[in-house]
């Protein structure tokens, strides 16, 4: 069932030797058992490429490209291979350039708060490496510890601290490009502000749909005088979201507001010992930041919001090993459940934040009419749900069920204002729910633009523009219909 | 109006009834840029007439340029050709707003005063603190980028703009982003018409995250005798647990002129201002125990760095500086027949900026000013006395020396006002840029007809 593209005929030789020549022969892999690792990412689909290679510099990343174009073979950029929607999978085959050993950190520039990387830098280590001068990298996705930035650009990745910095495409001032045809380019520019038209804005979050991206500049922020991290424990899942929506209809502003149902606390506890309360029905994560006089206002209004909701107790975590053992629960949340089922499929709709109630009811309400387990743990301040479905791919009929349900959950989602994606990206996934929000009209408009720079859909192929178009349903096997192209 | 106006007015008025097309010249002469006159102001209710303008626009290859209120139509090079000015002032209203969620969905030709009143009623606000922030839309506040003080504590509007509505050049009407405040679903095209001068598309909706009303402000202004200790004072602050909501730097002669805005034309300059000095003014929000700790701070870093003079300033003086430096370059693009003014995207490495371009002004005797926000841009203005064809001649090689130099700083430059006379002689976005094919690519996708306002921007687009 899921199985895609297993059968693709391998690379030309000529392509792999071609490869070989230009980054090294053990740069290259092409042997299938080599290749099984690339056809995996973080999400439930599967898309295996002809050859993966790591390049060390921008010119091997051109001359791969222009090599690629040539034998009008596609080619697919990959950080660390932990997105949630397929970004960075060879749906229709091709070579697949892993930006593994572009690793290093160009430039820190902490005077004027920017660093220079290159795309595979792993997000935490920019952050390690910026906080010898008081400063950090905003995005911080659950997988921050393993992710690429050359991933989280493509993505435009978030994170729970995106409530109050905003998401991948706030960060970046500037980046380098390989084109289609193998061309080196820049956008943007170290300052930020630059002419013409926000050409960085519009390659960031397009998923390496446009062009590569090889080298990055972004903003490092100074690291707030303090933090405040409260748990506050709910026994009705309503009263729980209810706070949510009653802090930002307050205007209160935390760093990072999570909520985890009890349900999935459960399961996180188990495997974390975070000192989640086993028998609440759910909790929320609140971090406040900034100057000291503004945390200590904020954790008043918030214990006061919490109170008036019923929380049954908000603790206030004592140091920073609290705060972290806290904080390791809600990111390794995905981890723990994986030992609950075989797989779950992790969705990422957004809705207004003053809907979140009636969204996690109607939630709900679909797993029981499915049969299904639920779990919720999302950022609830920015109203980005991840509902969480479990289930086991073996058994094609659930499997089937699981992508119905979900597609029912997005739909409810769009139907209340939202969105389908708030940070994991269209990628594969979700491409064929795209017309539930946009009209034929607006697709031509993306389609144009994709065209304009990627006029032969040399890169990466299949993603984010529907397969099926028109339609509004997750048609699990929609891929069935992408062919491989001819190698 | 000759008789292809007359016959062009004649079939879009069947389109869109009389009082919605308006060919006569006086009217035309409103909606001019750079001298160049359209032959018809088109005014749509709705955005599905925005579409038919558009689509006859294209399919008769006339040119549109879609106008608020005018404000800033002297951005950007004047017109290659300009047929019908697209008034966008008749969509006017706020299509959604959803206080609990702090996010908002405004008609493009809504002024900005409009806005913040309806909003303010719930305690909040869109962080766009623009110059003629009393008359403008926000449509033209977008589509022209135009600075906001407030932009240090909170962005600028790439930051807060959450999706848009806008008809493209095919004449089809389209969207981006959505009303969430967190979205990746599909390009984030809307990031583009920021800034994009009306060459994209008509903007007909915009959608925004609100923000609440602070509880109250508090400003301090530092005068200092050297720019040394301004950027001394800055970084300071920068490295500080502060984050102010804005942080203006005003070399003496920009201070003057918003001493003197705020002073009115009878009464006596403001108590904050120094004759000579530079002055920092620097606006923080919060509680009462914040405005407390940051009025503390701020003073004590303000006499670590030399300040000369320091003011935490009263209910009575804040507003009018508020308003004072919000207006500024409004100001000085309207002081002089020749009246220039630069906006110079650098890491502010202030010192041997000014250094530079002062001794550039003083080169050929022209009166000039510096002022910058916190973190960028730099702006430079120039006010000759006359507008001469010496005086163009002057502000040209002026511009090549600024050009040159934010390219040596590896930033970049463009002229946001000048008389238009000098844009026969320079391009006002500077030298050619090596992104020009890819901006060209963006332009062909949106109009590939160019039907929107032709010639204006960057690259010749």
């Amino acid at each position: 069932m899921l199985a895609e593209n297993t059968a693709r005929k391998p690379l030309h030789r000529d392509v792999i030797r071609g490869l070989q020549n230009i980054v090294g022969a053990s740069m290259v892999l092409h042997r299938p058992e080599d290749l099984l690792l690339y056809e995996y990412d973080g999400s439930v689909e599967k898309g295996r490429p002809g050859a993966v290679v790591f390049p060390t510099t921008t010119q091997e990343v051109s001359q791969v490209v222009r090599l690629a174009a040539q034998h009008d073979v596609p080619v697919i950029g990959r950080g660390a291979g932990t997105g949630l929607s397929g970004g960075a999978l060879a749906r229709t085959g091709g070579i697949m350039i892993a930006f593994a050993r572009m690793n290093q950190i160009l430039e820190l520039d902490l005077e004027n708060q920017r660093a220079v990387v290159q795309p595979g830098v792993v997000n935490y280590e920019l952050t390690r490496a910026a906080e010898a001068g008081g400063l950090y990298f905003a995005p911080d996705p659950s997988s921050q510890k393993s992710c690429t930035i050359g991933g989280n650009v493509s993505e435009n990745a978030g994170g729970p601290h995106t409530l109050a910095y905003g998401v991948t495409s706030n960060h970046v001032t500037a980046l380098e490009l390989v084109l289609p045809d193998g061309e080196i380019c820049r956008v943007g520019s170290h300052h930020g502000d630059s002419v013409g038209y926000d050409l960085a804005g519009l390659f960031v979050g397009s998923e390496g749909t446009l062009a590569l991206v090889t080298e990055i500049t972004v903003k490092l922020l100074r690291k707030a005088e303090s933090v405040k991290t409260l748990l506050a424990i709910f026994d009705r899942v309503d009263d729980a979201s209810e706070t949510v929506a009653e802090i930002t209809a307050r205007a209160i502003t935390p760093a990072a507001c999570e909520m985890l149902d009890g349900w999935t606390l459960r399961a996180v506890e188990d495997f974390i010992h975070a000192g989640f309360p086993l028998d609440s029905a759910a909790v929320l994560l609140i971090e406040l930041e900034g100057l000291a006089e503004v945390v200590a206002a904020q954790v008043a209004a918030v214990e006061e919001v919490c109170g008036e909701h019923h929380a049954r107790e908000v603790r206030v975590a004592r140091d920073e090993q609290e705060r972290e053992l806290l904080w390791k629960g809600r990111k390794n949340a995905f981890g723990a459940l994986g030992r609950i089922a075989p797989s779950n499929y992790v969705l990422d709709g957004v809705i207004p934040r003053s809907k979140i109630p009636q969204a996690l009811r109607r939630i709900r309400e679909i797993g029981e009419r499915y049969n299904f387990k639920i779990g919720n743990i999302f950022h609830a301040g920015d109203g980005n749900l991840h509902p969480i479905v479990l289930f086991d791919p073996r058994d094609a009929g659930q499997y089937q069920r699981a992508i119905e349900a979900s597609a029912e959950i997005i739909r409810y989602c769009v139907e209340i204002g939202g969105a389908l994606t708030g940070e994991h990206g269209v990628g594969m996934e979700k491409s064929e729910l795209m017309p539930l929000l946009f009209s034929d009209d607006d697709f031509e408009l993306m389609r144009r633009i994709h065209d304009a720079f990627n006029p032969r859909s040399a890169l990466n192929p299949g993603k984010i523009f529907p397969l099926n178009k028109g339609c509004g349903e997750i048609t699990p096997r929609a891929q069935a219909a992408v062919r491989a192209v001819p190698l | 109006m000759n008789t292809t106006a007359i016959s062009i007015a004649a079939r879009l008025e069947s389109a869109l009834g009389a009082d919605h097309v308006n060919g006569r010249s006086e009217s035309c002469a409103k909606f001019g840029v750079d001298g160049v006159a359209p032959s018809l102001v088109a005014r749509p209710a709705s955005s599905a007439e925005v579409v038919e303008i558009v689509r006859f626009a294209k399919s008769e290859k006339l040119a549109l340029i879609p106008c608020g209120r005018r404000t800033k139509l002297g951005i950007g090079m004047p017109p290659a050709r300009y047929d019908i000015a697209l008034d966008m002032t008749g969509l006017n209203q706020i299509a959604y707003y959803d206080p609990g969620d702090l996010t908002l969905s405004v008609d493009a030709g809504m002024s900005l005063t409009e806005l913040a009143d309806a909003l303010a009623e719930l305690k909040q606000f869109l962080p766009l603190a623009v110059p003629f922030f009393e008359e403008c839309t926000v449509g033209g506040t977008i589509a022209s980028n135009i600075g906001s003080s407030l932009r240090p504590g909170y962005g600028s509007a790439r930051d807060f703009l959450l999706g848009a509505e806008f008809v493209n050049g095919a004449g089809t009407f389209t969207k981006s982003g959505g009303r969430v405040v967190k979205n990746v679903t599909g390009y984030d095209l809307h990031k583009l018409l920021i800034g994009s001068l009306g060459t994209l598309g008509a903007i007909t909706r915009l959608n925004f995250r609100t923000f609440p009303l602070p509880e109250g402000y508090g400003h301090l202004v530092g005068a200092f005798s050297s720019v040394d200790s301004v950027v001394r004072f800055q970084a300071m602050v920068a490295k500080s647990p502060l984050s102010p909501s804005s942080f203006e730097i005003l070399g003496p002669e920009a201070a003057q002129v918003v001493a003197g805005f705020q002073g009115g034309r009878d009464s006596a300059l403001p108590s904050w201002f120094t004759h000579g000095a530079w002055h920092v003014c620097v606006e923080f929000e919060g509680v009462e125990s914040v405005l407390r700790r940051y009025s503390a701070e701020l003073v004590q870093y303000a006499e670590e760095c030399g300040a000369s003079k320091f003011y935490l300033l009263g209910k009575s003086d804040e507003k009018s500086l508020r308003v004072g430096l919000r207006e500024l370059i409004k100001l000085l693009s309207s002081s002089g027949p020749a009246a220039t003014i630069f906006r110079i995207n650098t890491f502010p490495g202030f010192s041997a900026d000014v250094a530079m371009l002062d001794a550039l002004a003083a080169r050929l005797s022209i009166p000039s000013c510096v002022f910058a926000t916190s973190s960028g841009p730099l702006y430079f203005a120039l006010q000759p006395d006359v507008l001469s064809d010496k005086t163009i001649s002057s502000l040209a090689q002026i511009a090549s020396g600024v050009f040159e130099y934010a390219a040596a700083r590896n930033g970049s430059a463009f002229i946001l006002f000048c008389p238009a006379a000098l844009k026969h002689v320079i391009n006002v976005w500077g030298p050619a840029r090596n992104d020009a094919a890819l901006m060209r690519c963006v332009k062909n996708a949106f109009d590939p007809e160019n039907v929107f306002a032709p010639g204006r921007f960057v690259a010749g687009i």
